[in-house]
């Protein structure tokens, strides 16, 4: 569903991702897990059309979206949320939800009721009424999810969508992400809880200083010597293994 | 919050209220109040669409208003084209500037202060522009219609100095009052449409609209247009009422403030707002000039302070305007939870 | 388009440049040096407004409206003050800059800092506000009439050669230039304007490590005010007051900054010459009035092609 080809995003002489190649099957959880800084979020924002790529490519159910706009990519089907929330906060969550189904439904009547029915589906209902402004982190993050899901999407980015949740709010949250993919949204996750990826993901891919440096089942990856370095410095797998055979 | 029945009623009561009132009041002196209320209205308006819904306050209103008010005069004072006809040009042409002004300013990225800042240059240079390009716009002269004074004319001339005596006591009103049912209808149209939905969006958060497929530059751009076009539409009845246009009335920091204070006091993003903020600043000006009007004589500018101390103390402590206030006192009257946002 | 059109074209291009050619070439060395010379007295003193109007961006991060009205207000102090007391105005100064300086603080202390929430559109719309209040304070208690400073000097100067610099153009030069140099000596060799500097950086920060940040924004916007008030003694002399004064030195004010870079000193001054002289040549190529267009184009350019000025960080 999701190919990228040799992604390289330069700020300046700082490089940010470099030659990153990944794709993403259609209906599967894929998961982006790598130490801060790495490059993560620019990777997506270069995926939804916020970054112009220096090199490579992006292509999404088969059609070249490289460097197309933000809104261009949602339309065509792939949405993403932000690791910062950004509500729309002077609007009603109902408000909120329905500028997203906006996307496919012309009528404001009938956006209003798909945003009903999207609110239904994530258990806001209880808020729809709320201003954005009055939610919880947690009912904010759940916001974002169910906006972009109102905008009818086939692929969708979250970007740490489980951060500053505690552990219900995670258990939950991980829940609505199983149910959005058994719905037919195909899901690709950057996420720091591990956990969460261990028990969603079909695939994950390890980015470090840019390069992604592995991928494989998250089982496969949690040992892998190169992760554990990239998270807890140079020789820390040696000096893992080491103590590992003193026990 | 305001339950619709209730607010379609009360709208149908402002309506009627104004169409009727000629009946009721006799005194020419507050039709011409009233003229002048709504004139305001028009103006903030059209500043609403683009401040009030969309989030980007303009310091140069008067652009779009001068230009309207300038080709309406120019097409009927240099090729004596009918104003009915010029109308239509003097709109087309206030949404060229517009279509303009907003290109280079959203293509760049402007927001905030910064596009506030460039509106406040372009009306400055239309108005050096108007001053010295003297062939064009006749200059600093100004330029004077001819008084029509044919009665049989009026209509066709859009004078109503020398008319009928219906016409001519309240045909000016009459033209106001449909011009800003007109505008209001378009801002509630707008207001409830996807379009609509779009520009809060892109006004609450441009990012997050455009990640979820709001394409924030052409939405930004239909703002801007029609926010030009209703304000022109004031800058057309102006001169179709004054007979009379210069560079600095066309252009000048005045019609671009007053443009504003309107929807900021009456309430942003609502339909109302502009109308019943136009009502509440020249009520209490009117108020003034009659209780100070003794002491003071009439000095300009007092007018002006006390509309800038309103405006002051509505940013401290109602920024949501007098229909936020109303809302609130709604609320606590009938006891209901914080529902939709009014739409009225 | 073929071969007529393209001949049509060049000879169009070729009038056009023999009218450029003609048009720079119409005033002689002289006259051309001699206005860029105004050009500079002027640009110190726009330097001098634009300060104030940078130092309140830099610390509070506002873009403060009400600069040009305060201008106009002080501007109307060192009047009455010559007026009704015989002060000279640069002797005045010695009473509105300090007077500038509380008038700004109480300001931002009371008014600016209460109503604005800390929002940026909110600000924006109370110094609005401020300078609609206070242009018309000064309509209403002064009327529309012009009101000018006669000092018995001001014909009086030195012969430069190409133009004649009359001394309360050297004033202003040397004025601005001292002013500017106390300035920065304060920013960089006292607490106070260190703490000034840590709010700027980091306004958390500063708060975190004891300095009263409120207190510090409204000495902050005092100084502009301050920087305001020197500049409308040096401007008294040749310059008249009516109550549009500041709004037409608000543009010209938020040109320079925006030239120089929102909160860079050096910007402001370098921004402020730069004006100041093509705001002279504008004068004398383009007439009095087209003159002044050159001010908003430059500002319409520059917020367009470069918003961060010559000296400012991205924004």
């Amino acid at each position: 569903m999701l190919k990228v080809e040799g992604a390289s995003k330069w700020f300046g002489g700082l490089r940010a991702i470099d030659g990153v190649s990944l794709t993403v099957p259609e209906g599967a959880i894929v998961s982006l897990i790598g130490p801060n800084g790495a490059g993560k979020t620019t990777l997506f924002a270069v995926l939804s059309g916020f970054l112009k790529p220096d090199s490579g490519t992006v292509s999404f159910a088969g059609r070249d979206i490289t460097g197309l706009r933000p809104h261009r990519i949602c339309r065509l089907g792939l949405v993403r949320t932000f690791q910062l929330v950004r509500p729309f906060a002077g609007l009603t969550v109902r408000e909120n939800i329905a500028t997203g189904s906006h996307n496919r439904i012309r009528s404001r009547a009938a956006a209003l009721g798909h945003a009903e029915q999207i609110a239904d589906r994530i258990g806001m209902t209880a808020m729809l009424d709320l201003p954005a402004a009055a939610l919880t982190v947690a009912g904010r993050k759940r916001l974002e999810v169910a906006r972009a899901i109102a905008t009818g999407p086939r692929l969708l980015l979250l970007d740490e969508v489980m951060a500053g949740l505690n552990a219900t709010e995670v258990a939950t949250m991980v829940e609505l992400i199983r149910a959005v993919r058994d719905g037919g949204i195909t899901i690709f996750l950057i996420e720091h809880v591990m956990p969460a990826v261990m028990s969603l993901s079909d695939r994950t891919y390890v980015l470090n200083d840019g390069a992604l440096i592995a991928d494989g089942a998250p089982g496969e990856i949690a040992t892998d010597p190169r992760v554990i370095e990239a998270y807890l410095g140079h020789g820390a797998a040696a000096r893992m293994s080491e103590a590992g055979s003193h026990a | 919050m305001i339950s619709p029945q209730f607010r379609y009623a009360g709208w149908l009561i402002l309506v009627l209220g104004l169409v009727t009132a000629p009946l009721l009041i006799s005194s020419g002196r507050w039709i011409e109040f009233l003229e002048l209320t709504l004139f305001a209205a028009v103006l903030g308006q059209g500043w609403n669409i683009l401040g009030g819904y969309g989030g980007q306050y303009s310091f140069g209103h008067a652009l779009f208003f001068g230009t309207g008010a300038y080709l309406q005069a120019l097409l009927q004072f240099k090729f004596g084209w009918s104003p009915w006809v010029a109308m239509w040009f003097a709109l087309g042409g206030g949404v060229l500037v517009g279509v303009f002004v907003g290109y280079l300013s959203f293509r760049y990225g402007l927001r905030g202060s910064y596009f506030a800042l460039i509106t406040l240059a372009f009306a400055e240079a239309f108005h050096v522009l108007s001053r010295s390009l003297i062939s064009v716009t006749e200059g600093g002269r100004g330029v004077s219609l001819d008084l029509n004074r044919d009665p049989d004319m009026a209509l066709a001339t859009l004078q109503f100095n020398f008319a009928a005596p219906f016409l001519k006591a309240y045909g000016y009103y009459y033209l106001i009052l449909l011009m800003l049912i007109i505008a209001c209808a378009a801002t509630w149209w707008m207001a409830n449409s996807r379009f609509g939905a779009r520009l809060v969006a892109v006004r609450e958060n441009e990012e997050a609209a455009e990640a979820i497929g709001v394409d924030a530059f052409a939405t930004k751009m239909a703002a801007i247009s029609l926010s030009a076009a209703i304000t022109s539409s004031a800058g057309i009845y102006y001169v179709q009422k004054f007979l009379f246009i210069d560079p600095g009335i066309a252009y000048g920091p005045a019609k671009s403030v007053e443009a504003l204070i309107a929807p900021i006091i009456g309430g942003l993003g609502t339909v109302l707002g502009p109308v019943i903020g136009a009502f509440f600043i020249h009520g209490v000006g009117e108020l003034a000039k009659e209780t100070t009007g003794l002491v003071w004589q009439d000095r300009p500018g007092l007018d002006l302070i006390l509309f800038g101390v309103i405006l002051v103390l509505m940013l401290a402590f109602a920024p949501r305007g007098l229909v936020g206030l109303l809302e609130r006192a709604w609320r606590k009257l009938s006891g209901t939870r914080p529902t939709e946002r009014d739409h009225a | 388009m073929g071969n007529k059109g393209s001949e049509l074209l060049i000879n169009r291009a070729q009038a056009a440049m023999e009218f450029l050619g003609t048009e720079l070439t119409r005033y002689g060395w002289d006259t051309v040096l001699g206005s860029a010379i105004s050009g500079v007295f002027l640009g110190s003193i726009y330097a001098l407004v634009a300060l104030g109007l940078t130092l309140i961006y830099g610390v509070l991060h506002i873009i403060n409206f009400a600069h040009g009205s305060l201008l106009m207000l002080a501007m109307y102090a060192v009047f009455f003050l010559w007026s009704l007391a015989g002060i000279d105005p640069y002797v005045a100064m010695l009473i509105v800059v300090p007077a500038g300086f509380l008038f700004g603080y109480g300001l931002q202390r009371t008014v600016i800092g209460k109503t604005g929430h800390g929002r940026d559109e909110l600000v924006l719309l109370v110094t609005l506000g401020v300078s609609i209040i206070l242009e018309n304070v000064a309509l209403f208690a002064f009327s529309a009439d012009e009101r000018q400073v006669h000092v018995p000097y001001d014909l009086d100067g030195i012969d430069l050669g190409v133009t004649f610099a009359v001394y309360p153009e050297l004033a202003a030069l040397g004025g601005s230039l001292v002013i500017t140099l106390a300035l920065w000596l304060f920013m960089t060799r006292t607490d106070t304007g260190l703490a000034i500097r840590a709010v700027a950086k980091e306004r958390q920060g500063a708060r975190v490590v004891g300095i009263d940040v409120e207190h510090i924004f409204a000495i902050s916007f005092g100084i502009g005010v301050a920087c305001v008030a020197a500049a409308a003694s040096l401007l008294a002399p040749t310059y008249a007051v009516h109550p549009q004064t500041g709004y037409l030195f608000v543009l010209i004010a938020f040109t320079v900054v925006v030239l120089g870079g929102m909160g860079s000193f050096v910007g402001a001054l370098v921004g402020g010459f730069i004006i100041g002289i093509t705001e002279q040549l504008g004068r004398l190529y383009l007439g009095e009035s087209l003159g002044l267009i050159t001010i908003s184009a430059i500002f319409i350019a520059i917020l367009l092609f470069r918003p961060a000025g010559l000296f400012g960080q991205k924004i």
